[in-house]
């Protein structure tokens, strides 16, 4: 069986990170398993891990009174969900479901925080990467707001 | 390699004299596609038997006493008896088309310009980007690979969609998909709980589909904006420039490069486009004002 470290290391998100913060990382880390349409979390609940996804999908969704639930984004393996565990004051902005039956490697946020504190190296490249998922999931949201099919 | 080498065989197999005097064609069908968008199936008459034409090519279609408007062709190259065209109704003309029926008549001038050049990626990877009704001019693109399947690598269909209920050709690309050497993803801006797809922006289909970037060519056809971040994130992934090819759109009059409406930079869209290898563009591409 794999270890966690070496799992990370597989991920797009750490990869080329130092073998040392990745065993670091896999400190916080553990293997999980959501059913096809498990909620991973919750809007408003506290955002206390974040999820390397393996495999299968999810469904970032936001409820919507008096329409329902309405699904912004999808996530699939190779990406990460979740970075309300690093930003004040750690609660989650969306609901997350899994489509299919999904595996993901959960980090606990406090415990990553905490050696982000202690390791400011370890801190400024987990920030890093964390800035470039922002950015690529701000600019995503900026495409689906031009709306630019309907035009 | 130049942009001559693109394949521009604007084939007309009727009145080649004046490309100005229509040819008419009776509507055989209409489907529905979603709810603004549709599909004219017409038959020649007066004697045409066929209409030939290269995938990513356009015909100007005249809607008597309304107004004419380039489309382009959305069929089957290998079946040259029929003559498809799908459209969204946005403007005075579409939605005149709109409202035609079996039998109506509709006069045709064309094919032009340059098409997607299918030879070039013969023995490489092929990797279809479209967006919205930008799937129309592509799936001539897409039934040439089909039916020339061993000339080509993996095949590629990444299409962004507005949301489910927008997305064209929907059993096709369900047919599509069912083929074990066609890759298809499909990908909605937002969708409600019975979507199981993807929900998000089609360049993020891109990282993760199964191509070799060194080896491959790139045809693109949706809204400008999303060409633009296509190519940005095809080059990321390592394609270079002149592996990718774009389907631009202006307002096309003429249809021969007379006319200069659609003059963008020193080409004409209509005669030396609408398909562009993109980097004989690209810097045209980046001036706001065009």
């Amino acid at each position: 069986m794999d270890s966690l470290d070496r799992i990370l290391a597989e991920h797009p998100f750490f990869a080329g990170m130092k073998p040392e913060m990745l065993a670091f990382i896999a400190g916080c880390a553990s293997n999980v398993r959501f059913e096809a349409g498990e909620y991973i979390f919750r809007e408003g609940e506290p955002a206390e891990k974040f999820y390397v996804i393996r495999y299968g999908h999810v469904a970032l969704e936001m409820h919507r009174p008096e329409k329902g639930p309405i699904i912004i984004e999808t996530i699939s393996s190779g990406e990460v969900l979740g970075w309300s565990w690093l930003v004040s004051p750690f609660v989650w902005h969306f609901d997350a479901r899994a489509i299919d039956n999904t595996r993901a490697i959960a980090i606990d946020g406090q415990c990553l925080r905490q050696k982000c504190e202690e390791d400011h190296d370890l801190g400024y490249e987990i920030y890093k990467r964390i800035a470039m998922l922002m950015e690529s999931r701000l600019q995503s949201t900026r495409l689906q707001l031009m709306d630019v099919y309907g035009q | 390699m130049g942009s001559e080498m693109k394949t521009q065989t604007a084939t007309r197999t009727a009145d080649a004299r004046n490309p100005m005097v229509p040819l008419e064609f009776e509507v055989g069908r209409v489907s529905r596609e979603t709810h603004d968008t549709f599909t004219l199936f017409l038959n020649p008459v007066n004697g045409l038997e066929r209409f030939t034409f290269q995938p990513g090519q356009f015909n100007m279609i005249y809607i008597y006493g309304v107004g004419e408007v380039p489309i382009s062709i959305s069929g089957n190259p290998h079946k040259p008896e029929v003559l498809v065209h799908t459209t969204r109704a946005v403007g005075t003309v579409t939605r005149a088309m709109q409202q035609l029926k079996r039998g109506d008549r509709v006069g045709i001038r064309g094919p032009f310009g340059a098409a997607w050049p299918v030879d070039v990626a013969e023995g490489r990877d092929v990797v279809f980007v479209a967006g919205g009704i930008g799937l129309a001019p592509l799936r001539p693109a897409i039934y040439h690979v089909l039916a020339n399947r061993n000339r080509f690598g993996r095949i590629v269909l990444l299409y962004g969609a507005r949301t489910p209920e927008d997305i064209l050709y929907r059993k096709e690309l369900e047919k599509w998909r069912a083929r074990f050497d066609l890759e298809v993803h499909v990908t909605v801006d937002r969708a409600t709980l019975d979507w199981r797809g993807n929900v998000g922006v089609v360049t993020k289909l891109i990282p993760k589909a199964p191509f070799d970037p060194y080896h491959c060519v790139s045809f693109i056809c949706g809204p400008e904006i999303m060409m633009r971040f296509t190519v940005i994130e095809l080059t990321k992934r390592g394609v270079p420039e002149d592996q990718v090819y774009i389907s631009m759109e202006r307002n096309m009059k003429c249809g021969i490069g007379l006319c200069g409406h659609c003059q963008y930079g020193p080409k004409f869209i209509c005669k030396d486009g609408p398909v562009f290898r993109y980097d004989v563009i690209r810097d045209w591409f980046k001036v706001r004002e065009l």
